[in-house]
């Protein structure tokens, strides 16, 4: 197999960019090409964003929040600006941004704050409660992150879970909408984009029905914050969680934004320290959001390396990093299509989908796939993807998966296409 | 990693059926990539008659349980648990064990696995489910003489 010229020419300079990334200027397998091809499961970190935790650290750092010496006073200052360059690099006000571990502890934030909602001693509180009969609708498309939280607080509460169906092709189900979103709905969550068939789902349309019928929309954006450009005001959505690690950020920060006058009324997830107002023996009473939700020392390092990324990505355009990945999309698709044999689980154009991209090879288990395109340096994410629910829906065990970002090019997706030809031939499939 | 003894079994499983009569059976599942397996086993005298097994899952997966059961048939409890002792500290090796081909067998072809930690819980899947499944029967076995 010889690369094929792309049909189209990216916006990016790949050269430029991945040079900016350590990592990837290693080799792997005894001296093998890195093609780095599992961004969809974590990213690479350009220089400046583990410079940035390193200057942290080594200039600035001290208990944010905390104290009235110089040190806490320039931590607090870059936690506190880290805010507002990731709370601009999604549209949003620096106070409607809560830092969490990660995106399935903001989802969990929402569901455990919701499950409290009962016990608040406020009436605005007392009104986002669940009670039996409600509903919370979720997607069969869903990350386990998206689906687990919301089958517990159906548990806790006695709400009932339904979902949208997806169909053949890989995309949301939207003909029985009003029907699974029905009057009693408090919640709709879904997730932007799959992390497992690429597939972008129409946030507009969905965001209506859920408005209809005054339920609250928990939009999980791991997989779409880190590839296009966002905006919370567009998307009209009342929270947004996503991972800092997935978009070249620091493992261990996540984000929850969350709309100002529903943060105001959610009762607190977890408690301690740095989220109280004041404190006796027997009650307390909590801060406004976002501290409310910041128990603990606050991840000020992960949040300051997290605003770098935001920095970088900012400084290359979400609007090229999306058109990039878009051509490599459509050139990896048309690639795999000419390996017979195999098939893409998910949208086989690249409109409305992103650079996920699943699929199966006959007669050859995902985890041999990914073994045999491991030893030539290809390295792609195998199994169900935490995705269970979505895998048995197709009838499958696992697929392999390839996910693009900025610092791939065409040649990465040739060595892809080349090495799923030779485990063809390695296993004796025709 | 792939020895040709390995991709044999895979594409000729040994005792990939369903077992009747049998004396217990067992699903495993490795939550990690979703491969399952339902084992059953036939124990007669304290000896393990039949292995058999269904399910899916990769290549080392299917042919470690293919190894397994031709290993294991024939044998008492007792051996079958020795061979099973034997095959899961050569997979916990890191690469570093010395097999005895003697217990192992046929199943030394594995031990390149041991070396991919990811790949470990792939090639002990069917043999965890024959432990699992081979004390379930003697447990049962015992409560029914008492």
């Amino acid at each position: 197999m010889t690369s094929r010229t792309p049909s189209s020419v990216t916006a990016l300079d790949v050269t430029r960019i991945k040079a900016d990334f350590p990592l990837l200027q290693r080799t792997i397998r005894d001296g093998k090409r890195l093609v780095y091809l599992d961004s969809g499961a974590t990213s690479q970190k350009p220089a400046s964003v583990l410079d940035a935790e390193r200057r942290f650290y080594e200039m600035h750092n001290a208990a944010v929040h905390r104290g009235a010496h110089q040190l806490g006073e320039e931590a607090t200052d870059a936690y506190e600006g880290a805010r507002e360059t990731i709370a601009r690099f999604i549209g949003a006000q620096a106070g409607d941004i809560v830092f969490t571990k990660n995106a399935t502890e903001a989802i969990n934030l929402v569901a455990y704050s919701l499950g409290n909602a009962s016990f608040s001693d406020t009436a605005v509180g007392q009104s986002l409660s669940l009670q039996p009969g409600d509903r919370i609708v979720v997607t069969e498309m869903e990350h386990h992150a998206n689906l687990i939280p919301w089958q517990e607080l159906c548990r806790r509460t006695g709400a009932e879970l339904a979902w949208l169906g997806v169909d053949d092709e890989g995309r949301l189900d939207l003909s029985t909408l009003d029907q699974i979103i029905n009057d009693r709905t408090k919640v709709v969550a879904f997730t932007h984009q799959s992390n497992v068939l690429g597939t972008i789902n129409p946030v507009s349309e969905i965001v209506a029905r859920a408005r209809a019928v005054k339920a609250l929309v928990v939009l999980d954006a791991c997989q779409s914050a880190p590839h296009m450009p966002l905006d919370v005001v567009e998307l009209g959505v009342d929270f947004v969680a996503f991972s800092g690690h997935k978009m070249l950020g620091p493992t261990g920060i996540g984000v929850l934004w969350g709309r100002t006058e529903v943060l105001a009324a959610m009762p607190p997830f977890l408690t301690g320290g740095s989220m109280i107002e004041t404190v006796y023996m027997d009650h307390a009473t909590y801060a406004d959001p976002p501290q409310r939700f910041e128990a603990g020392t606050p991840v000020a390092a992960q949040a300051v390396g997290l605003a770098a990324a935001c920095d970088y990505l900012t400084a290359v355009g979400m609007d090229k990093v999306f058109d990039h990945e878009h051509a490599l999309t459509s050139y990896a698709l048309e690639g795999l299509a000419s390996i017979s044999g195999l098939r893409v689980i998910g949208p086989n154009n690249a409109v409305h989908r992103g650079g996920a991209v699943s699929f199966l090879v006959d007669d050859i288990h995902a985890h041999d796939v990914g073994q045999v395109l491991d030893d030539r340096g290809v390295e792609v994410r195998v199994g169900h993807h935490c995705a269970w629910p979505l895998m048995r829906r197709f009838g499958i065990a696992a697929t392999t998966r390839a996910s693009f970002y900025l610092y791939n090019d065409f040649s990465d997706v040739d060595a892809l296409v080349e090495s799923l030809d030779a485990a063809k031939s390695f296993f004796g499939v025709k | 990693m792939y020895q040709e003894i390995i991709l044999d079994h895979y594409r000729h499983p040994v005792g990939r059926l369903i077992l009747e009569p049998f004396d217990a059976e067992v699903h495993h599942v490795n939550p990690t990539c979703g491969d399952e397996i339902t084992l059953r086993v036939k124990i007669d005298d304290g000896v393990v008659t039949a292995i058999g097994h269904q399910g899916q899952g990769c290549s080392i997966s299917q042919a470690s349980t293919s190894v397994m059961t031709e290993l294991l048939e024939g044998r008492t409890v007792q051996q079958a648990l020795e061979v099973e002792a034997g095959f899961l500290a050569l997979m916990q090796s890191r690469g570093e064990g010395q097999p005895d081909e003697d217990l192992l067998e046929d199943a030394v072809a594995f031990s390149g696995v041991s070396k991919y930690p990811a790949r470990v819980k792939c090639a002990l899947l069917g043999w965890m489910a024959f432990k699992d499944a081979a004390l379930q029967a003697v447990a049962q076995s015992v409560k029914d003489q008492s």
